[in-house]
């Protein structure tokens, strides 16, 4: 084993916001394994207090570029929840499909983008435009398909305009509805291809069991909407989430880490396929296959194929919500439900594409915002990604310095954090080795 | 001639200006002909400090920020802020109207002495600006229109007439006749007026224009029955960050 070891990756590059590695060995003793946060608070819960309930939806997007729906939907969920408001079936189901594609967009920038440079030997997608111009060009393409999909239905690619509290400003035309069946039939033979490409990439053998959270539902693969399950065993609704996931301060730190039956979780794409995966579609299950990706699943690595079987799911899921949104007609008249204010509390829990997302507001009785607590995914899986560092860095210690550096980063970048997101309330963290 | 040399930044804010960049799609690769990107964290692993353009997202809203930035302006020759967050203060701005000191009570309690955390500025509080794209996020074709611009050493334009211009031009039916409060009036144009094109209100994420139509706005909440206070939400959403030498209705 290496006797003195000391690396520091300032700052972790290809991941949303900035975080730092660190890890100092010495005299074959691991003296620290930081994965240091020093990205600028935001605070969102004090912007939020006081502010006017058609508002929130509109702030909180602005948590995370990347993520942008996700905090759209979290938010007016529980501005739904706390009035009450029942959005229509039409409603739901173009929410559930913009859903979709905001996942297809993130999963493949992280897959193609951000992921896959390490495991084609490149620093960035830059010169895999010369050495790999097939994947770069399939990756444009998803990406296209799928922000235009949100422009569609949001009115942006980003910050959505349409989606507010009750339900949309302005609905798809028949037309555009048509134009995105097309679009989403035209990535399969891109998707084929990818899956020839990714078939030929090797994941680190690495395998820690963890518990593994997400959403679940009887019908669908839960994104928008569902119950949070643990793979240990229980499942809770959304309104309870603080019965079962737990906040705390830890030594030396700003930040809190979360804990729900054991002292860390994992959320996320390979959370969700752990925990749902019957109700993958087929394809997305023979893909799965194809890449070696089977349940239960303890590899953080694979987190990287759970991400692109559940593009392959979002495109077949998508065409099915299409189909059933055109064959009951487009209705201007259910774009949008009544909407009356009262005092009360709601919780909204979606799952972003980095996993389980919770907002939760209380109101008074004239719609303004009293007290607000949100918890991001990338906060839940900080203290299972230095519990993950703390066993992977024994099994590669015997490697070069530059080895150790890329295979702790990878293991980093394949949860794909979101730095921005969990600095809502997070400065500074360190793990206590 | 060179490519020129670009860096990528982000202060403090949700990296969505820095995403729509990775969102041009069919044109990235154009871009990436065409510049030299020596720094994109978010991107690219490999960084370096010798850069001449500076593109830089977000607001200045810890100490940390304002050495970074204070850092960037000297070596670029050019500073472009990206986004509203850099070019106004944008959401981060509303952290100052509940108090930079409360804030880190609120969220941090009797942890709050480890934060650091300053009241919000947009990045030309510091240093001079050269050009701004505008907005929450910025339009993707703003974004190359600015740096084709600078690559050819043209002044970028950018529009400094009210969204109310944009839909006219469009024939969008006005917010107001829809029973919905609007910013157009007052606010910069040129993102072709995108949220009263989907059916809702202007919140000025592009900022005001230079010389706003105070009573043009006065007199719309005058026909409507409304008061200044209701739309003071909508106003300060985005433009709570006070600035001396900004105008504001």
């Amino acid at each position: 084993m290496t006797e003195n070891l000391n690396i520091e990756v300032s700052p972790i590059s290809r991941v949303e916001g900035h975080g730092d590695l660190v890890i100092d060995v010495k005299n074959k003793k691991v003296e620290e394994l930081i994965m240091r946060i020093p990205e600028s608070p935001r605070f969102f819960e004090a912007m939020l207090v006081g502010r006017n309930w058609s508002e929130p939806s509109h702030i909180t997007s602005r948590i995370c570029g990347i993520c942008s729906v996700a905090h759209t939907y979290a938010s007016i969920k529980a501005t739904e929840t706390a009035f009450g408001v029942k959005p229509s079936g039409q409603t739901l189901k173009l929410r559930k499909l913009i859903f979709h594609h905001e996942c297809v967009q993130s999963n493949t920038l992280h897959v193609y983008f951000l992921a896959a440079p390490d495991f084609l030997g490149a620093g960035s997608v830059v010169p895999l435009v010369e050495t790999h111009p097939d994947v770069v060009k399939i990756a444009l393409r998803l990406k296209q398909t799928a922000n235009e999909m949100v422009r569609i239905i949001g009115g942006r690619a980003v910050h959505p305009i349409t989606t507010v509290v009750g339900g949309f400003t302005k609905i798809p035309t028949e037309e555009e509805m048509l134009k995105m069946k097309d679009m989403l039939k035209s990535t399969y033979p891109d998707l084929e291809k990818s899956l020839k490409i990714l078939k030929t990439l090797k994941m680190p053998e690495f395998e820690r069991e963890t518990e593994y959270i997400s959403l679940t539902d009887k019908k669908d693969y839960a994104l928008y909407d569902g119950d949070i399950k643990s793979s240990d065993g229980w499942v809770i609704d959304g309104q309870q989430y603080l019965t079962k996931i737990n906040e705390k301060v830890v030594r030396h730190s700003t930040g809190k880490h979360c804990w729900a039956s054991r002292d860390s979780f994992l959320v996320g794409a390979l959370a969700r396929f752990n925990n749902n995966y019957d109700k993958l579609s087929d394809k997305a299950k023979t893909y799965a296959a194809e890449l070696g990706l089977k349940i239960p699943c303890y590899n953080t690595f694979m987190n990287n194929f759970a991400q692109f079987v559940e593009i392959i799911h979002s495109i077949d899921d998508s065409i099915k919500l299409i189909d059933e949104i055109m064959e009951a007609g487009l209705d201007e008249d259910k774009a949008m439900a009544d909407v009356n204010i009262k005092a009360g509390r709601g919780v909204g829990v979606v799952e972003a594409p980095r996993g389980l997302l919770i907002h939760d507001y209380t109101y008074n009785n004239e719609g303004n915002v009293l007290k607000a607590n949100l918890i991001i995914p990338t906060n839940m899986n900080y203290a299972n990604i230095e519990m993950d560092m703390d066993a992977y860095l024994p099994l590669i210690i015997d490697k070069s310095e530059d080895e150790i550096r890329l295979a702790m980063e990878m293991l980093i970048r394949a949860y794909d954090p979101c730095i921005s997101c969990s600095t809502h309330f997070l400065n500074v963290k360190l793990v206590n080795k | 001639m060179s490519k020129p040399k670009v860096g990528i930044f982000g202060l403090t804010g949700c990296g969505g200006c820095q995403l729509e960049i990775l969102n041009l799609e069919d044109q990235l690769l154009d871009l990436f002909a065409a510049i030299d990107i020596v720094h994109f964290t978010e991107a690219i692993t490999e960084h370096s400090d010798n850069y001449d353009i500076a593109l830089i997202e977000g607001s200045v809203a810890t100490k940390h920020d304002l050495e970074r930035l204070e850092h960037i302006s000297k070596i670029a020759k050019v500073i472009v802020s990206i986004g509203a967050c850099s070019g106004i203060g944008g959401v981060n701005c509303l952290k100052n109207l509940y108090g930079v000191e409360k804030a880190k009570e609120l969220v941090y309690g009797d942890k709050k002495e480890w934060i650091d955390a300053i009241e919000t500025k947009p990045i030309d509080e510091y240093v001079k600006v050269d050009y701004y794209i505008r907005g929450c996020p910025p339009n993707r074709s703003e974004i190359v229109d600015v740096i084709r611009s600078l690559i050819v050493g043209k002044i970028p334009e950018i529009p400094n007439y009210p969204v109310c211009v944009e839909c006219k031009r469009l024939g969008n039916t006005c917010m107001y006749d829809l029973g919905k409060t609007c910013m157009g009036v007052v606010s910069r144009a040129g993102c072709g007026a995108r949220c009263p094109s989907a059916k809702s209100g202007c919140e000025a994420c592009r900022g005001f224009i230079d010389d706003p139509n105070v009573n043009a706005q006065k007199d719309l909440l005058a026909k409507y029955n409304l008061k200044i206070e209701d739309i003071m939400g909508m106003f300060n959403l985005y433009n709570a960050c006070k600035k001396t030498d900004r105008k504001t209705i």
